[in-house]
């Protein structure tokens, strides 16, 4: 803490942005691949081709869910759309032990079934990171609203560092060691500072229920059912009846759906309680029509076909929450937004690694363990994750098609290349460790291509072609950042030879 | 602020004060604030706890800068305890669940 604004709002902003560094660099990485979700997913299963109707998938996907899962608590599937050619499927099994298990499946929009489809999470992976970092609920969402709102509180404090941010925005003094640091760091962070604000806010807002509930428990006290069921009217619940009965007719009951959302296409939809008297059937509007993250639901008897309830947001507040928290999904059309948030989302994670570099160069020479650990764990923690993503789709081409369990081996291939990367990291020289790291990063990225047409065959649409321009850019920028690092690398000893 | 010696005990106490005054008073004025809008905003009660949601959240932040801006540490402490008395004292003056 320093005497003065500006110098106490600079030590909040180092000091804070320390904190969560690594944890934000992580989010802020894995939430730009979640931009393209879908078309992640639909990569990683090159075994799905064919595209069909979302009512004709989800019908297919829920006639082999009744025979895999009919004792299943609830069905969960997102209907295919443009971007993604697979039904996903998530429910419940028991498995050996009688216990309760959740599988997420990737269902072909055409026979509904998983069988020729590598088991993989797909896109899910990233997106499931980002606010659940792996750990069990409530901590890992508990743990990224933390390192959200202290996001928020950096990216202030940083504003409020900066003298004059517009002239900072316009300078760059390349070769010039830390002070060219530090202006790549504020071009980075001042360029989509509006979007760096906005990501931040609403993606605390996405789990502010959890964190927050004061509000809700003002106006409702423990009445908690009550609550549920006027901040989200359209979802419609029911308990199980007890009594066995077939489905009826989901398709005519899709296709109704679908014409009371204007032919707008569908998306989510959930079975609860199937073969069961109480099943009823939940349809969701595909939430790529419009910026709000809710564009209405309906809810029928899946037994009778009996519309239960239809429910459309209007409420000024809510409407307000929804749009918001749609501006973090960033799911809206057209494509081009979408490419924004990409490139905003590596601004971010830039601004965040140049950060984390800048704390350490500036204690270079103040020597002590802590400075010693910061830069050596950032090394492995910061750079070591592009390479583990790398890991995670490489994995994906490599590991056998029928391996049992593949799922789970893809993200532990993710998880020991970023362990193992964050151990060399604390073991070697940084300057040293780093340069080894970017090009094995850079190796994996630009393999990607190479190992995905030997396993899997040449690119054959858009999604295939965007993902190889995405991996050689990315290993090309990785290429691009060794030479100045070698330089580096061969001036710091000679200063320390002049010294002695 | 008096600047004592980085590193020095009088030095860590001093920020961890602060963390701790950022930590407590940041979210217990957004809970506070939350509750109290919750229960004045002229709005259905759904509809003023989520409105509600959102001013908190804004309360967060606003009040971590106070914290680690404030010249001294009775000020960062006085600013979120200010904050939450009042907007307990008018959630409470609104009564209970409505």
């Amino acid at each position: 803490m320093k005497t003065g604004f500006r110098q106490s709002m600079a030590w909040l902003h180092a000091w804070g942005g320390l904190i969560f560094g690594w944890l934000l660099f992580a989010m802020a990485a894995t939430g730009t691949a979640s931009v393209f979700k879908s078309e992640i997913s639909d990569w990683m299963r090159p075994e799905v081709r064919m595209r069909t109707d979302p009512v004709d998938a989800v019908a297919a996907a829920i006639r082999y869910l009744s025979v895999a899962a009919p004792a299943s608590s609830g069905w969960y599937m997102d209907a295919p759309d443009d971007r993604l050619a697979a039904t996903i499927a998530t429910y419940d099994v028991k498995d050996a032990n009688g216990a309760d298990e959740y599988r997420l499946a990737a269902l072909d929009p055409v026979t509904g079934r998983p069988d020729a489809i590598r088991d993989t999470l797909g896109g899910e992976f990233f997106y499931r990171f980002h606010f659940e970092l792996q750990l069990p609920y409530p901590w890992g969402r508990i743990l990224a609203s933390a390192a959200g709102m202290l996001m928020l509180v950096v990216l202030i404090s940083g504003i409020a560092t900066h003298r004059r941010i517009f002239a900072d925005f316009f300078t760059m003094r390349p070769g010039k060691g830390k002070r060219s640091w530090l202006d790549a760091h504020n071009v980075l962070g001042v360029l989509a500072l509006p979007f760096h604000l906005m990501i931040s806010f609403t993606g605390v807002l996405t789990l502010i229920t959890l964190t927050l509930p004061w509000a809700i428990t003002a106006n409702y006290g423990a009445d908690t059912a009550r609550a549920f069921a006027d901040l989200d009217p359209g979802y419609y619940t029911r308990p199980r009846a007890g009594r066995p009965a077939p489905l009826g007719d989901l398709r005519a009951m899709l296709t109704d759906a679908r014409a009371r959302f204007g032919g707008d296409a569908i998306g989510r939809v959930t079975v609860e309680n199937p073969n069961d008297a109480g099943a009823v059937l939940l349809v969701y509007r595909n939430d790529s029509n419009g910026v709000g993250y809710d564009g209405g639901v309906a809810a029928y008897d899946a037994v009778t076909g009996r519309l239960l309830s239809a429910y459309a947001e209007q409420r000024p507040a809510k409407s307000l929450y929804n749009l918001l928290y749609g501006l973090h999904m960033g799911r809206f059309a057209p494509s081009f937004s979408r490419w924004l948030y990409f490139l905003c989302g590596l601004a971010l994670s830039a601004t965040i690694a140049t950060g984390l570099l800048l704390w350490t160069i500036g204690r270079e020479k103040e020597g002590g363990l802590g400075n010693a650990f910061v830069a050596r764990f950032t090394v492995g923690a910061t750079g070591g994750l592009p390479l583990a993503m790398a890991g995670f789709f490489l994995a994906n081409r490599i590991l056998p098609v029928t391996l049992t369990g593949r799922q789970d081996a893809e993200v532990h291939v993710f998880f020991l290349v970023w362990g193992l990367a964050t151990l060399f990291g604390l073991l070697r020289r940084p300057a040293r460790a780093w340069i080894e790291i970017v090009a094995l990063t850079a190796c994996a990225w630009l393999a990607l291509p190479l190992v995905s047409a030997v396993t899997v065959g040449l690119p054959y649409d858009i999604v295939g072609l965007g993902f190889d321009g995405v991996a050689l850019a990315l290993g090309g920028a990785f290429v691009a950042a060794i030479p100045p690092m070698l330089r580096k690398l061969r001036t710091v000893p000679k200063l320390r030879e002049r010294r002695t | 602020m008096a600047r004592p010696e980085p590193r020095s005990l009088a030095y860590r106490l001093a920020v961890a004060s602060r963390v701790v005054a950022a930590l407590i008073g940041g979210y217990g004025a957004a809970a506070a604030v939350a509750m109290a809008s919750a229960r004045w905003l002229p709005l259905s009660r759904a509809e003023a706890a989520t409105a509600a949601t959102l001013i908190a959240m804004l309360a967060l932040p606003a009040v971590v800068i106070w914290v680690f801006a404030a010249r001294s540490a009775w000020r960062a402490w006085a600013g979120p305890i200010a904050v939450i008395v009042l907007a307990v004292l008018a959630a409470w003056a609104a009564g209970g669940p409505r």
